[in-house]
């Protein structure tokens, strides 16, 4: 195929040019795709602020999250406290940057419990087949049947309410949906030409579940990973709502907007700001994972590059 | 196949689901907390009391005895134990607050497949217009909103602020009840004040459930919509000069249905999930509320018979959307063994 000469300087085309490994390059033009989303970018970069704010926000507050400040309390949002204060005059905003780390610490927690767990259960039941495949599906069945708000605050409260029984509580329901992902991957692989090949080759089932199988699982986790980030810090803050997660003091975003639900004729930026935070971040984790799916789809990909030939040809006639 | 063969064959599938779920809630609740007799009892109980809760309750026997005599009670005489919070029948208090929880379940579903598929088929049709971002706009900031903030809102904004829709419970009138949803009674009680009572009660509770569930159905819909829209039929049908209503309804649509339809049993699921924190906020007198005020309790034979029922509901709206799918495709019967 001849190669326009108006593509010969793209970063896409350096990049086919190079002699990189074939997952790298694939990465690399899915990455390229990413990068050429508006939508994908903007949920990266809340992401990235989300996490930064996770990171350094505990630094940044301007007053003290935790200790109490009656004289102040029920303050509106305004230039000293931007954000408005609480009943016992914290600064709201000051509470949702030191909370912040504790939503992506249940996110993070969560996903690398249940990740894990299910990519390992749903590679032996696609790889072994037969019997351990049913058992390990019907498994798998019963907890997708479980009503999972309601199991994660059984066993929060089982254990005793608090962020981390939460966290070990939702990790126990999130499992079965990666283990049936990749028992899905593991399925269609298993069949694949390279998989007898290697097979013939006398490679042992660890050999193919890490070599090939989870390679190929690789996107699609990626994908599932990054658009339940949003979902494991909504089901999180939902559990400390309902008393089930953080307790006080602790500035959990879920847990802000409880404590402020009485006080919402009074004070309703006690309630609202945490509320916006969660839809903010969990929206740019939507973006972001949407803007990973369409960047490996095939099809999508080509789109992209039929909108992209236009413009180039039109920088190329101001040569 | 055939179909009865099928769907039998699927409803005996249910049967080790269901006592793997019982097994799994039973460990969960029953082996986990330190002392439930005692938490029943209340803190001044003597030890005699809290030792007649116990042998009452088979709490001192093992584990698989206890799932044993649970077992045995709900077969033979479908007998969900008796909550030692309220004193009543499991079965009879979840019998109470079905109607309600179903109620709201179904009225957001319906909501949520009224505004989301047409939506879905909208945003395809207009692709990249300003109608397709307006609708995947608000299929995403539906799916990334908590549910409990949402209802907040709704409820400070049309209760507090507009003061138009009421803020809290179900319908306040007086009917003869039939049925125990509020809906149908007051209709058949020929009551239409009740009934606009009830219908007023029901929208803040059902249009934030839908706006929340709504999303992925959006998505679904128009991905499969594009998807059809491509197909070789579609552009056969175009070409052969039919006209675009014609191609859309009777060509793309039927086809592209079938993908959201499959979602439907996931989504129903979802709502029910959803009722819990919903019916907290709403102060909606349903099973949610129930099971999140049992839990609080660590009343443990409510905590399970809830968990049994929705887990029962959760399986059979699997198997009705499975079976529908089947009826509508054949070739997910034959292809049992598809690869």
């Amino acid at each position: 195929m001849r190669i326009p000469g108006s593509m010969l300087f793209s970063s896409r085309y350096r990049l086919l040019q190079k002699r990189l490994h074939p997952i790298t390059k694939e990465w690399g033009l899915t990455f390229y795709v990413l990068r050429h989303s508006t939508l994908a970018v903007v949920g990266g970069l809340i992401a990235l602020a989300f996490i930064f704010i996770a990171l350094f926000g505990a630094m940044l507050a301007p007053y003290n999250p935790i200790s109490a400040n009656i004289q102040d309390r029920f303050q509106p949002p305004s230039a000293s406290h931007p954000l408005g204060t609480d009943t016992m005059g914290r600064d709201v905003m000051s509470r949702m940057l030191a909370g912040a780390q504790h939503s992506i610490k249940a996110g993070l927690i969560v996903l690398a419990i249940a990740v894990p767990l299910g990519v390992l259960l749903g590679g032996i039941a696609g790889l072994f087949g037969g019997w351990i495949d049913e058992v390990i599906m019907r498994v798998t069945d019963m907890f997708l049947a479980f009503p999972s708000l309601v199991l994660a605050m059984a066993f929060s409260a089982a254990l005793g309410p608090s962020l981390f029984n939460a966290m070990i509580a939702l990790s126990i329901v999130w499992w079965p949906m990666y283990a049936r992902l990749v028992r899905g991957q593991a399925l269609a692989v298993r069949e694949t030409s390279y998989v007898e090949a290697a097979r013939s080759r006398g490679a042992s089932n660890w050999h193919i579940m890490f070599k090939h199988i989870l390679p190929n699982c690789l996107s699609p986790i990626l994908v599932t990973l990054t658009l339940d980030m949003g979902w494991v810090i909504t089901a999180a803050a939902s559990l400390s709502f309902l008393g089930f997660g953080a307790q006080p003091p602790i500035p959990e975003w879920g847990r802000m907007v409880s404590d402020g639900r009485i006080y919402m004729l009074r004070a309703w930026w006690m309630s609202v700001f945490p509320g916006l935070g969660i839809v903010l971040v969990v929206l740019g984790f939507n973006l972001l994972g949407d803007g990973i799916r369409d960047s490996l789809d095939p099809k999508l990909r080509r789109l992209t590059e039929v909108t992209w030939k236009p413009e180039k040809t039109s920088s190329s006639s101001t040569d | 196949m055939r179909l009865s063969t099928y769907i039998l064959r699927r409803v005996a599938m249910l049967i080790p689901v269901l006592l793997g779920v019982l097994v799994i809630i039973f460990v969960i609740a029953y082996v986990i907390p330190a002392d439930p007799a005692r938490a029943w009892a209340g803190p001044r109980a003597r030890a005699e009391q809290v030792q007649v809760l116990e042998e009452r309750y088979h709490l001192n026997d093992p584990i698989y005895t206890q799932i044993w005599i649970y077992l045995k009670n709900v077969v033979l005489h479908f007998d969900l134990g008796v909550s030692p919070t309220t004193g009543r029948p499991v079965r009879d208090d979840l019998k109470a607050f079905f109607p309600a929880t179903f109620e709201l379940a179904m009225c957001a579903f319906f909501l949520a497949i009224a505004l989301g598929i047409p939506l879905g088929v909208v945003s395809a049709l207009r692709r990249n217009r300003p109608t397709d971002h307006f609708s995947r706009v608000i299929a995403l900031t539906g799916v990334s909103t908590p549910l409990f903030w949402s209802a907040l809102l709704l409820q400070f904004l049309f209760y507090y602020k507009l003061g138009w829709l009421p803020a809290m419970g179900r319908s306040t009138i007086d009917i003869t009840r039939y049925t125990g949803f509020v809906l149908i009674d007051s209709v058949l009680n020929w009551n239409w004040t009740a009934f606009g009572d009830a219908a007023i009660h029901m929208i803040l509770p059902a249009a934030t459930l839908a706006f929340y569930s709504m999303g992925y159905l959006v998505r679904i819909t128009r991905g499969s919509m594009l998807e059809v829209l491509e197909a070789e039929y579609v552009i056969t049908a175009k070409a052969k000069g039919l006209p675009r209503k014609i191609v859309i309804y009777r060509h793309a649509l039927k086809n592209a249905i079938i993908p959201p339809l499959t979602v439907l049993g996931v989504e129903f699921g979802w709502l029910l999930g959803g009722t819990v924190l919903l019916e907290t906020i709403f102060a909606w007198p349903g099973m949610g509320r129930y099971a999140a005020g049992s839990i609080v309790m660590v009343d443990l034979p409510a905590v399970v018979g809830y968990t049994l029922v929705v887990a029962m509901i959760m399986l059979l709206s699997n198997l009705v959307v499975d079976i529908l799918y089947s009826v509508i495709d054949p070739r997910i019967r034959v292809g049992g063994k598809r690869r």
